[in-house]
């Protein structure tokens, strides 16, 4: 026990050493959280009425981004599977920082849902009187914990066993948590899913499709993710990334965007061929209604991105292969995260059920405090990582010092 | 277990500490006056930043936040009647003290063999808006911004698909020939949406068919809100504000905001910052006998309200021998809020036929209608 505390101790200092580079980046992402929760206070104080949120489009920005980020931290399952399942060795050396990202992506979940609560003070009744079975969103609470904290051991048990160089207990402590967690990656994002389509009173969400395009946009999105932070951990750590896990990741990107367009077009044609009411809301995403047009420029956006994402991903990359990837990912990341923020949440709203349209335009301190959500998960993946490569490269464990701590140490025996 | 790394060093190198804000210099020999120096800047400009962030804090009032018993305050149907009392007194000092008031404030519980319902003449309203204003001032409802429960559309005749009405019109002189009027507001479903859909039970349906919430327990989600297929529900995105006497007092012209004393639990208290509210049918009047707020005011008698379980109601008596309809009927809510227009179906009661469940039969058939 006193050998954990003092891990947690050394962990904690060591996210305080680095080059310049980490200082700016960590400085740089410090100043933009702590903007953000000056806005969030303002919003605590004033209410939700700092946002541009209505009673008519009651979900904005912050339901967006949680929407998004459930679908990005479901998709660590794809590194877990092909390095658990298919025993694939290249991902077996980097699935830790998928599972890590997970975790930093969930608390920006949770975070994203508890600022775009009405009575956070109040967070405390769910303890005392959970709905559940019967609420979408006490489904939604379990499961995100739960994949928090399956996330947390698995990776907090890894690295601590690697800090205490003892080999892991695969078959107990291991194995069947990665197991259930790769099931539960699928119910997150699934039951976030329904937490929309099951609502009668919203034709737009109201239909089956969404919980398969959630999986499908998610698993194009996330490793899209995945693949760019795993060339900034190349890059600016020590700890190296085998080629061949560029070159799978992309493969399942592309397959995932694949079913994802193919899906759209599906519920696209329906929406449209079949031309009843109740396809009101996807015309006002797609071609706004009368002088409403505020979604209109944005999910056109998301469609070109996407577009030329999928073109890219097909096409044969020989030569600048990782820069092409690269496009298509920031491509992807984007135009997937206005399609499913922006493009999923604000038209259920417009028109209203009772036919009044009004528009929803995000205000600068609903943006800000997204913005710090942001930087602030950005801010702890960076920790875990910082932390993670020298445990794992053997550089910090129980009994040997990492670089920084030498210096201190010399000066102090000296 | 203190593994010592270096032969020597004497201490932990968790002990050695480099960038920590605690101690001053001279309980770390180890640190260099400038590590030292360094790291306490940045200890001290990061809580500076930091509490600059939090500085918006300061603007909250002392009501803003709420003491122990508030906080511990328990849900709705688990309170003793101490523990209740103890919350109507909390309210009464709260509405006391931002008000001036005196509030007259109970719970009232629903009546055994009751379950109200709602029906409203289309033929008759005129689109005068007066429900939705008396509603406001009975219910308390926050008069900046105004939060209205009923919503008056203005329909072209030749339809009933609320999508073409009009929610805005503004006409000096109402009705309009060319139009006719549907007011919405809750319809207390028997199925409903919002309340399945709740993560904390704050929202539920009472024994006598009313929807209420709780506003102590409501934590603001919204989720309520984007279920309900009729907007019924409403959210207080900032502080409610309405008018005290002496604010009326120096200003005659805000009369329009002033507080409705006399209020119930589950109604029409005065609501706080964050949570969400909806038509209750009036239930601090309509438990007493009374008619809610939005019929008594109605100029032409469209509204009807009553005990439907009362055979001999108005509302029984218009579910018998009208054509009624309701909103959405595809989505299965099952409203307790029905909707007709004047003309008589002429298959009903005394007319033989309907006795044939609407076939035509010879007139003084008598042993028809046995079922």
């Amino acid at each position: 026990m006193r050998e954990y505390a003092r891990f947690l101790v050394r962990c904690f200092r060591l996210s305080f050493v680095g080059d310049w580079k980490y200082y700016t980046w960590m400085f740089f992402l410090t100043c933009i959280s702590l903007i953000g929760l000056n806005a969030y206070c303002k919003q605590f104080v004033h209410g939700l009425a700092t946002t541009g949120m209505t009673d008519q489009v009651s979900w904005g920005l912050y339901i967006a981004n949680f929407t998004y980020l459930v679908g990005i931290a479901a998709a660590a399952v794809m590194l877990v599977i092909p390095a658990y399942i298919y025993k694939n060795k290249d991902l077996h050396d980097v699935v830790i920082f998928g599972e890590l990202l997970a975790v930093a992506v969930i608390i920006m979940c949770l975070l994203f849902v508890t600022v775009d609560l009405g009575r956070p003070d109040r967070f405390i009744h769910l303890f005392e009187r959970f709905n559940f079975p019967l609420s979408m969103l006490t489904w939604d609470v379990i499961v995100l914990n739960g994949y928090l904290l399956l996330n947390a051991h698995i990776t907090g048990y890894l690295i601590y066993s690697a800090y205490r160089k003892r080999e892991p207990n695969k078959r107990l402590f291991l194995i069947p948590f990665v197991l259930i967690a790769i099931v539960w990656a699928v119910s997150i994002h699934t039951v976030t899913a329904f937490l929309y389509s099951g609502l009668g009173g919203r034709p737009f969400w109201n239909h089956a499709i969404i919980a398969p395009r959630f999986i499908a946009s998610a698993f194009a999105a996330g490793p899209a993710f995945i693949i760019l932070t795993l060339q900034v951990i190349d890059r600016f750590t020590n700890h190296d990334v085998p080629r061949g896990v560029f070159h799978l990741l992309r493969q399942i990107v592309t397959v995932a965007m694949t079913i994802n367009v193919f899906l759209l077009i599906s519920e696209m044609f329906t929406e449209f061929y079949t031309g009843t009411g109740h396809s009101f809301s996807t015309h006002y995403l797609y071609f706004g209604i009368g002088e409403h047009r505020a979604l209109v420029p944005w999910i056109w956006t998301a469609i070109v991105l996407n577009t030329i994402a999928l073109i890219l991903l097909y096409l044969p990359h020989k030569n600048r292969g990782i820069w092409i990837l690269n496009t298509a990912c920031v491509m992807l990341i984007v135009g997937i995260w206005i399609e499913k923020g922006m493009g999923l949440i604000i038209p259920a709203f417009v028109p209203t059920p009772l036919g009044e349209i009004v528009e929803y335009i995000p205000t600068v301190n609903e943006i800000l405090v997204c913005g710090g959500i942001w930087a602030f998960g950005l801010l702890l993946y960076t920790i875990m990582v910082r932390i993670t490569v020298p445990v794992l490269s053997g550089e910090l464990t129980a009994d040997t010092l990492h670089p920084s701590e030498l210096n201190t140490v010399r000066q102090h025996t000296v | 277990m203190d593994l010592r790394i270096f032969e020597g060093s004497g201490k932990s190198p968790g002990e050695a500490c480099s960038c920590g804000s605690r101690g001053g210099a001279g309980s770390r020999p180890g640190m260099t006056r400038r590590s030292f120096l360094r790291a306490s800047v940045g200890a001290a400009g990061g809580m500076a930043a930091f509490a600059a962030a939090i500085s918006p804090l300061r603007e909250l009032e002392a009501g803003d936040v709420p003491n122990l018993d508030a906080f511990l305050q328990k849900h709705y149907k688990e309170m003793t009647e101490e523990e209740m009392e103890a919350a109507l007194a909390r309210i009464r000092e709260r509405v006391e003290q931002r008000y001036h008031v005196r509030p007259e404030i109970r719970d009232i519980k629903p009546m055994d063999g009751v379950e109200f319902v709602y029906a409203l003449n289309l033929s008759r309203c005129i689109g005068c808006r007066k429900c939705v204003h008396a509603c406001v001032a009975e219910n308390n409802q926050s008069r900046d911004p105004e939060i209205q429960y009923i919503r008056v559309i203005e329909m072209p005749r030749g339809t009933t698909d609320i999508e073409q009405g009009d929610h805005h019109y503004d006409r000096p002189r109402v009705p309009d020939e060319n139009h006719y009027y549907m007011p919405v507001q809750c319809h207390q479903c028997a199925n409903p949406p919002c309340t399945k859909v709740c993560p904390v039970e704050a929202t539920w349906t009472e024994p006598d068919g009313i929807t209420v919430v709780d506003y102590d327990w409501c934590i603001g989600c919204r989720y309520c809100e984007a279920a309900c297929p009729y907007w019924a529900r409403r959210f207080n995105f900032t502080e409610p504000r309405l008018a005290s006497p002496e604010e009326i007092a120096k200003d005659p012209e805000i009369e329009s905001k002033r507080l409705n004393p006399n209020m119930s639990y589950l109604s029409n208290r005065p609501r706080p910052k964050g949570v969400m509210e909806k038509c209750h049918f009036c239930l601090h009047r309509t438990r007493e006998g009374r008619m809610p707020a939005c019929l008594e005011v109605c100029p032409v008698g469209a509204r009807k309200f009553g005990n439907v379980l009362d055979p001999e109601s108005d509302v029984s008596n218009i579910l018998r021998t009208k054509r009624v309809f309701v909103l959405k009927a595809e989505l299965g809510t099952l409203p307790r809020f029905f909707y007709y227009f004047d003309e008589r179906d002429p298959s009903a009661e005394d007319l033989p036929a309907m006795k044939h469940g609407g076939r035509t039969a010879p007139a003084g058939d008598e042993n028809g209608g046995a079922s």
